[in-house]
């Protein structure tokens, strides 16, 4: 089977049967009703949606400040112990002729 | 005297929600044409244009003027359309061995002798809008939008919100989408 040519023809299918523009019998009623009644809901749904977003914004800045802290309080207690052990190799012959005496 | 686009728009910014009516009984038909395309159930296709009217309600003060009222809407469509298609992806996996007699009577006419099978035929149509069914969201949005209504990358572009490179990119896989699936069709009937 011509799979290139059954392609052409289908797509040509679609094309000579355009969809029908037919609109329901009262249909904008129908929105209109629809938009008459959302106003009260849609306040609600904001709000909640407000509360929300900022619920979820609270909870990102708490992390990131609680990373920001752990590792910075890490680095710092690092580099304490790294000035502790360098201040030690350079005392270490110091520290040995003070035990020998 | 029948009042304008633009009146009607201003109207309805300054706080007149009755004169929303006369934009959904004007362009409606337009908005059901395209939803018809990508929706077979007619309640489908009435939930899709209410939202459509919803969303524009909603958005409406966002339109600027510069283009024409119906360009605006029609983008608002088509994403709505993109959006129902990604929320309802179903029975893409269903096998081809389905299909109607007039369908399998087409294809078969196809096969024997290709240049019978009709193009304006109702089995054809059956026929492209099953295959149409299978593909994927953005695999059918742009074949409809590109090979079935016509229009220019560009334009597609603009009814999307994809850039230029990705409607080439979609376009490219989805013609291969169709082959696939065409191939796939093929084989479930005739192997």
């Amino acid at each position: 089977m011509n799979i290139a040519e059954l392609q052409r023809k289908l797509l040509a299918a679609a094309r000579a049967n355009a969809p029908d523009d037919r609109v329901p019998y009262a249909f904008e009623k129908r929105v209109m009703a629809l938009l008459a009644s959302r106003p009260e809901a849609d306040r609600w749904i904001l709000w909640t949606r407000g509360l929300w977003q900022a619920a979820a914004s609270c909870v990102a800045i708490a992390l990131l400040l609680g990373a920001w802290v752990f590792f910075n309080s890490t680095a710092s207690s690092n580099s304490a112990d790294l000035t502790q052990n360098f201040e030690n190799t350079l005392l270490a012959s110091v520290d040995q002729n003070d035990q020998a005496q | 005297m029948e009042r304008t686009e633009a009146e009607l728009i201003a109207a309805v910014l300054r706080g007149d929600a009755a004169s929303f009516e006369p934009l959904v009984q004007r362009y409606s038909p337009r908005v059901f044409a395209t939803a018809r395309r990508y929706a077979r159930r007619e309640g489908e296709v009435e939930d899709i244009a209410q939202e459509v009217w919803l969303k524009a309600f909603e958005k409406l003060a966002s339109f600027r003027g510069e283009a024409p009222f119906e360009h605006w809407l029609m983008r608002l469509t088509v994403r709505t359309c993109y959006d129902f298609l990604r929320a309802h992806q179903r029975n893409r996996e269903s096998s081809f061995s389905e299909l109607s007699g007039p369908e399998t009577d087409w294809l078969e006419r196809f096969v024997t002798q290709p240049e019978t099978a009709a193009e304006t035929a109702a089995a054809a149509k059956l026929l492209v809008g099953r295959v149409l069914e299978k593909l994927s969201p953005p695999a059918r949005l742009v074949i409809t939008l590109l090979e079935i209504e016509d229009r220019s990358v560009r334009e597609i572009a603009q009814l999307t919100g994809w850039s230029v490179p990705l409607v080439k990119v979609r376009a490219f896989r989805a013609r291969a989408e169709m082959r696939k699936i065409l191939a796939k069709m093929a084989t479930d009937k005739y192997l």
